[in-house]
Parts: C-alpha cells; structure tokens; sequence
C-alpha cells in the first residue's frame, strides 16, 4: 500500500520485480559471495517467509570495490570508488544461480536512490546508507576514505542496503530501484526526470512545522523521543568500543616485544635458552592475534551504526507526520477564518478586524451588490477548503496508518538484530578468550621448561 | 621499540661505579676490613661448632675466610656442607627468618623520615636470642650493603631499592611507594640470610639485633671517611687496568653480564609497559558496561540482553583488576630487582678487575724497579692470593647467583602465564555463554556480511 501523492503528475508506478511470483511478498535476498543456499535476509517477518511460493529467487550482492578516476561536474579530475552490483536469479529446483545484470555504481548514486526513497515513501523508514567518512576510528583505522579497509566494510554496508530496501515489502517494488539493479547507463537520467527533488519538502518548512504544530499524534512525538535517545546512546556506546579496542591493542601489541628480547636474550643462556625462544615466539603470536580480533569486532560496530543511522530515517517519518498534521491545521484554521468571514459579511456583524472592515470604515461601506459578491466567492473557498481538508484528513490518516505499520515492522527488525549482534560480540569475546587461553597455556609450558 | 633498545644501550653504559649505594673497596695493602670479618666469621664458625667434634678440621688461614665455600679449594667441612645445602635452598634448614614491616613516618626538625620495623626469628647458637625486634631506616640499609660490599668486593651483593624514583613521583612517601620499598627490603635482607658466607656476616647480624643507639655506635667503627676516599681515588685508577689481563672466563662472564643488562632493562621497560596498557584498558573498560545500562532503559525488548552484557563487562573488569594486580605482584618486582643485580654485577666485575689490577702494577713494578724485591715479592704473593681468592669466591658466587636467576625469571613468567590464563579462562564464565545465547534460538546468521558463520 503506497500513498499516492496529492498531485496529477504520479511517479512512476512502480512495476513488480520480474520475476516476482507473489505480488504482495516481499522479496527474498541473500547475502553475496559464498552461498548455502537461499535465506531469509534478517529484515523480512515471519508471515513472508512463510507464505512465500517462490519460483524464483533474487540474488543481490556488490561483490566487488574499484578504484577509478574520471571528470567530475567541474570538469575536475577526482578519484572515486565504483561498487560491481550483480543480480542473480536462482532456479529453485537445483539452487543454481544465472547472473542477470551486472553493473557499477558508485557511492553518490546510491545516495541519489536513497534521497528518491525519502520523497516517495515518506511514510517508510527507509534503510540508511553506511557512513560516508569513517567515524569513531580508533588507531588504527585509517579516517581516509580511500583505505581498503574502509572501502572494504562500505562494500558491505553497500550491499546490506540494498538487501533490506529489496527485502521491504513497499520498497521493492519500486521500478526506479529495479532500475539501479539493471540498468547502468541513464538512470541518473531516469531518477531526475521524476522530479522528485521539486518533491521534497523543504527542510525550512518541516522545521517551522515542527515548532508550530498543535496536536501531533502522540505514538509520532514518542517516537522522534526514542530516535534520539537511541542516537545519543549507540553513538556513546560506540565512543566508548572504539576506546576499549585502542586500549586492547595496546595491551596485545606490547608483548610482542618480549618475542623479540627473548629471542636476543635466549643467545646467551645455554640452559634458558630453548624456553625463552619457543615461549617469545608464543608472545609473537599472542600479539598478532588482536588483528582478527579487533577486525571481527568492526563488523559489530557497523551493525550498530546501521542503527545508528536509522534513527535519522525515523525522524524523517515523524517530520513527515508532523508537516501533515501542521498542514492539516493550518487549512483548518484557514478554513475557520473563512467561514466567520463569510458569517460576519452575511449578518453585517464585524467580530474580526480585518482590513476590509477598516477600509469600509475609511472609505465607507461597500454596496450590496459588492457584498454579494464576496460572499459567493467565500461560499466557494469555504467548499473548497471543506474538500481539502476532508481529503487532507484522510491522507493524514492513511499516513499514520501505513507510517505507523512500517515502524512496527521495523521494531521487531530492529530488535531481532540487536540481539543478535550483541549475542555474535559475546561469542567473538568467548573466541578470543578461547585464542588466549592456548597461547598462554603455550607459553607457560615453555617458561617452565626454562 | 628503536628508541627503547637505544636508550637501553645508554643505561648500560652509563652505569655508575660499584652499584646502588656502596663505595668500591680497594687500597694497596691488605684488606683491613676483611680480614677483621673473615675472623669474625671464623669465631661465628667455632661457636656455631662448640657442639659438634669434627669441625676442628676447620682450617684457619684468614686469607682463605674471604671465599665462599665453594671453592674447590676448600676443605668439605660439615659447614661447607651445610652451607651446600643452604646453597639449593631448602626451606626446612633454614635457620633465619626475617620480616621488614609496619612503616612508621618519624618527623624531626631535621628531616621527616620513615623507620621499618624488623623482626628476626632464629636457632642459631651466636645470636642471643631466639627472637629479635628493631626499627631501621633506609640509611641504615645503605650502611650495611656498604659494609658487605667492603667485606666481600667479589660477592654478588643482594640489590637495594631505589633511594627515589624520578619519574612519576609527586610526594616522595605515597602509599605505593613505600610499600614497594618495604617488600624490597624484605628481600633483600632474606637473600643476605640466604647467601651461604653473607648470613654470617657480623654487620648483618648487629643490623638485626642491636638496638637503635647500639647501631649508632656500632656505625662509627671502621675505616674512617678519609680512608675510604683515597681507596675510591686508586681504584678508579685500577679499574681500566684490569680489564686488560682479565681472564677468558671473566671475559665471558662480562659479556653475558653486558648482554644480560641490556636484556633484562627492556624486559623491564616492556612489562611496566604492558601493566601501564592493561591499566588504560581496564579505565575504558569501567565506562563501557554502564553505557549499555543507559540503552537498556530505552529498550524494552531487549532489556534482558543489555544488562546481561552490562554486568558481563563489569566482571571482566574486575578479571582485569586482578590480572594487574597479579603482574605488579608476581612479575614487576622480580623483572625490576634483576635490573638492580645487573648493575651490581658490574660492580662486582669492576673490583674483581681492580684487585687485579692490584697485583699486575706491583708485578710491573718487580719487573721494571728491582728494588725492594723482597717487599714486593712478598706483597706480591700476598696479592696473589687476595686474587685468587676474590676469583674463586666470584665464580662460585657467580654459578649460585646464576640458578637463583633462572629459578626466579623462570617462576615469575610461569606465574604470569598462569595469571593470564586464569583471566581468560573466566570469562566464558563471565559471560553466562548459556544464559545469553540459548534464550535466543533463531539462526544465528548476521544479516550483516562479514562474518560467515563457518568460523
């Protein structure tokens, strides 16, 4: 269920994936490289996977990251970083999968998708992009964007993105995101000609409509509450990671140095030596393994961030909300106005000041006829505005209705994957604990021998 | 680690003469100091044999009092066997037993300094009683390593804590400090009481015994300051000498104790290092389970996750606390004491070679003056036993404090291994794995790339 936008112009209209088997189904998407068969891709709830005929199914993943250079609008020669896409359609019967479109995309594209999202589906909490410069680095990470790591994990983030937009039941079905998924040449093209940026509320008006709206749905305000916090709290919490990992590092890599002084010191010992050379080379080891460590734990923080990033998304809905309501309010109040007007010209009482009042008072009063006339032209406005505010209630209405069964999916969403990512950085804590204990059960064995 | 091994090879250099605290010893006549000791000793050594009948074997030349009694030239005496035991350090014979503790600040219009308190239980037959209760101050220590050291130039003296630590130190008698100091002292007055020729040392045993004034003036017998002044002044002058005839096995010796230096500083230098980071990640650590207490407050489904995590930080810290801890306990003070004996040895060395060198300018002078012959032969002779017997009692000393090393090096890292494995061995315990994990039973498969769940 989409809402249409109030004006005649439609967007696209947004064909069905092909090739889609069950047009309300979401779509089904598996995570890229090695595959073990189809799975449900974390966002989709239960009814879907369950109710699911598919007779085909999508696979979608950026397989790989490309460093180019090419001409900016500028004419400016800059370096920028192209992601492969490849979609796939698998066979159900024998799980082999045939390579359908293959194309490159960079990083402001799928900004550009994204911000088309926004505009078109106000009413969804749109999946966010990964960060576009590397935040809460600790030491080690490089904060360049250029840096294989970096680029490595906004692969991932990339193609996490367009899982969970082809994994949401309203999104999917878009036709301007099929087109990302197969057709490389044009589609900027194709993205703008919808004049979704004509579209787009102005931030100035949503945030006048934030201070000045009278009666926000209460669950919305809530709402905008807890995508702070969550903010406020996974950004401290991410702070506070990225500290403990810089420190952990520090602990680790200093041991490595007693590899290296065991091994000068072991030339001079005849009955040491063999113990304090085996057990350097376990310090070694102990060293190099919080590379791993703190690499597995990367992906923990950016599955936060996603979430981080999501916040943001709910509060657009809300200002979306909000602009409604305030909207809706405004016409109200317009209407109101009109329609005391049109009491106090009828029955010649002036309530109200209004300027026509005062010049009938200047300049004296106006003739029947004129009179007349005005409260025709009143009586229309007044229908009119009745029309609108109907339909606009109605809207508002649909709106909530359809914002608010996005939020409910996107809750149990969220808390699925939260548990489970806090769940995944217990055990990676377990499995560094697991390394730990044999390295230093190693190293005892040799220090004893010495 | 460039700048560390630099500076390490600076320390090495720079050592200053003779070790922590004590005057390098060496004139040109005999050894006043210890002759007197080494007859002291040996009347300690009649007293202590009064009960038994076969020790009047003993032999009596004063020069020979001077080793340790490992010398093969030595007669095997009961007490050289008794000291043989003494040397493996079995705890059942050991007839000492010496506490340093309750610092107590004393405050003067002089000066503010702090005494400990020293409490001596043994069965020897020369002390005068079973048990013994004093207070000393750190001067007092100095004074006697300086006395050991005059009495034995070629035994391996056992270190003394730092005077101060310049780094780091903003009141000079904080909590940590002394307590640090307190069990250094410990230490090193049960090494003397281990050595098997310094635990009879009359120095030592008036340092545990006698009361405070006794001490006093106990303190001002002996070579006076002037004395001591002119035998600084002559070995200074001796020690680049004996470095030139110095015997191949000193020659090793002196290698492995150059290497060793090195060695065990940056092993110092790398473990207050590790103690320093581990510190670092336990303060981040103390913030991190809170901040998941703060999300759970927001997050009503996963409240039970949350806190779970939360205090599973909060044990990890305290594992933490108590993996440092076990570091300053176990491994610091040992890795720190053998940077003090590193030093030592040098000293040692130097007035092993300066004693040497004693001997060669006198050969010298035989050969190339000829007068005096008779004088100088027979000092000469003299001083060829004071060399050999300094060498000897190095050697032994040497082999004795070399097992000591590698006994301790060894336990200290094997505690610390151990330590480590303790802590990680808590934490899958910590974290309830059961608890957290199998309340949740879905595919455990991030949606999130990265992690296959083949790993």
């Amino acid at each position: 269920m989409e809402q249409a936008p109030p004006d005649p112009e439609r967007r696209l209209q947004p064909a069905p994936l092909e090739p889609l088997g069950h047009p309300d189904a979401g779509l089904e998407a598996v995570v890229g490289e090695e595959v073990e068969g189809a799975r449900d891709e974390g966002s989709g709830d239960g009814t879907m996977t369950e109710n699911n005929f598919w007779l085909k199914k999508i696979e979608i993943s950026v397989s790989e990251a490309e460093k180019r250079t090419g001409r900016n609008a500028m004419n400016m020669q800059e370096t920028y970083t192209a992601y492969l896409i490849e979609t796939r359609s698998v066979e159900h019967i024998d799980g082999q999968s045939v390579l359908t479109d293959s194309l490159w995309r960079r990083y402001s594209e799928f900004e550009l998708l994204r911000n088309y999202l926004l505009v078109y589906y106000p009413h969804v909490v749109v999946p966010p992009l990964p960060e576009k410069r590397a935040e809460f680095v600790w030491h080690k990470l490089s904060a360049d964007n250029m840096d294989p790591d970096f680029v490595e994990r906004r692969r991932i983030g990339l193609e996490n993105f367009l899982l969970r937009v082809a994994s949401h039941p309203i999104l999917c079905r878009d036709k301007i995101f099929y087109l990302f998924l197969t057709q490389e040449g044009n589609w900027k093209e194709t993205v703008n000609e919808t004049g979704f940026q004509l579209k787009a509320d102005s931030r100035l008006k949503a945030l006048n409509a934030t201070f000045r709206v009278k009666n926000p749905d209460k669950r919305f305000t809530e709402l905008k509450h807890y995508s702070d916090e969550l903010q406020s709290v996974i950004s401290h919490l991410l702070r506070v990671r990225a500290r403990v990992a810089d420190r952990l590092y520090g602990v680790y890599k200093v041991h490595g140095n007693y590899g290296r002084v065991f091994s000068e010191w072991s030339a001079i010992e005849k009955e040491m030596g063999d113990g304090l050379q085996s057990a350097g080379h376990h310090m070694d080891v102990y060293a190099s393994s919080i590379d791993d460590i703190l690499e597995d734990e990367e992906h923990y923080a950016d599955q936060l961030k996603e979430y981080l990033f999501y916040a943001e998304a709910l509060r657009a809905v809300c200002r979306k909300h909000e602009l409604m309501q305030y909207d809706l309010e405004m016409a109200a109040q317009d209407l109101a106005s009109k329609k005391q007007q049109c009491e106090e010209l009828a029955t010649g009482t002036v309530r109200t000041f209004s300027l026509k009042g005062m010049t009938t008072k200047l300049f004296g009063q106006e003739t029947p006829e004129q009179r007349e006339a005005r409260i025709k032209v009143l009586e229309e406005q007044i229908n009119e505005g009745e029309q609108q505010l109907k339909s606009k209630n109605l809207e508002g209405r649909e709106f909530v209705k359809n914002a608010w069964a996005d939020i409910e999916r996107f809750k149990e969403q969220k808390n699925r994957d939260l548990k489970e990512a806090l769940i995944s950085y217990a055990v990676m804590q377990i499995s560094m604990c697991k390394k730990g204990i044999q390295v230093w059960t190693n190293a005892k064995e040799c220090f004893s021998k010495m | 680690m460039d700048g560390e091994r630099r500076a390490s090879q600076a320390l090495s250099s720079g050592l200053p003469e003779g070790g922590a605290g004590g005057e390098s010893p060496g004139d040109g006549g005999p050894v006043p100091g210890s002759s007197g000791s080494s007859a002291l000793l040996q009347a300690e050594v009649l007293d202590l044999d009064e009960d038994e009948d076969d020790l009047e074997v003993f032999s009596k030349d004063a020069s020979l009092m001077d080793m340790n009694s490992f010398s093969p030239m030595m007669p095997t005496s009961p007490l050289s066997m008794i000291n043989q035991v003494k040397f493996e350090d079995e705890p059942d014979l050991k007839d000492l037993f010496i506490t340093v503790d309750e610092p107590e600040s004393h405050v003067t219009t002089v000066e503010t300094f702090i005494t400990y308190r020293i409490i001596t239980k043994t069965s020897r037959g020369e002390f005068d009683s079973s048990e013994f209760e004093v207070r000393r101050r750190y001067q007092d220590f100095l004074w006697l390593k300086g006395k050991l050291e005059d009495a034995h130039p070629t035994l391996i003296i056992p270190p003394l804590p730092e005077k101060f630590i310049v780094k780091g130190m903003v009141e000079r008698f904080n909590d940590d400090f002394i307590e640090t100091r307190r069990k250094a002292l410990q230490k090193f007055l049960n090494r003397i009481a281990d050595h098997p020729t310094l635990t009879f040392n009359e120095d030592f045993k008036v340092f545990l015994t006698a009361q405070t004034w006794e001490l006093s003036s106990h303190k001002k017998q002996g070579p006076g300051l002037l004395s001591r002044m002119g035998q600084t002044v002559r070995a200074v002058a001796w020690s680049m000498r004996g470095v030139k005839s110095r015997p191949e096995e000193f020659m090793e010796m002196n290698n492995f104790i150059e290497m060793f230096s090195q060695k065990i500083n940056l092993i110092d230098k790398i473990s207050q290092r590790i103690y320093k980071e581990e510190r670092e990640y336990f303060d981040e650590m103390k913030e991190y389970g809170p901040v998941h207490i703060l999300w759970s407050a927001t997050e009503e489904d996963l409240v039970d996750t949350l806190k779970s995590v939360a205090s599973c930080v909060d044990k990890c810290c305290k594992a933490t606390e108590k993996r440092m801890s076990g570091l300053s306990e176990a491994l610091l003070p040992v890795v720190h004491e053998y940077v003090l004996y590193s030093e030592i040895l040098m000293g040692v060395m130097k007035r092993r070679d300066q004693i040497q060198a004693e001997l060669d300018s006198k050969v010298e002078a035989l050969t190339s003056k000829k007068a005096d012959t008779d004088l100088l032969t027979e000092e000469i002779g003299k001083l060829e036993d004071k060399v050999e017997c300094a060498n000897n009692a190095l050697k032994a000393d040497w082999e004795r404090w070399k097992q000591n090393m590698q006994n301790d090096i060894k336990s200290a890292f094997t505690d610390m291994a151990e330590e480590n494995i303790h802590y990680y061995e808590q934490w899958p315990e910590i974290l309830g794995f059961r608890s957290l994990v199998w309340t949740y039973t879905p595919i455990i498969k991030p949606c999130y790339g990265g992690m296959s769940p083949t790993k």
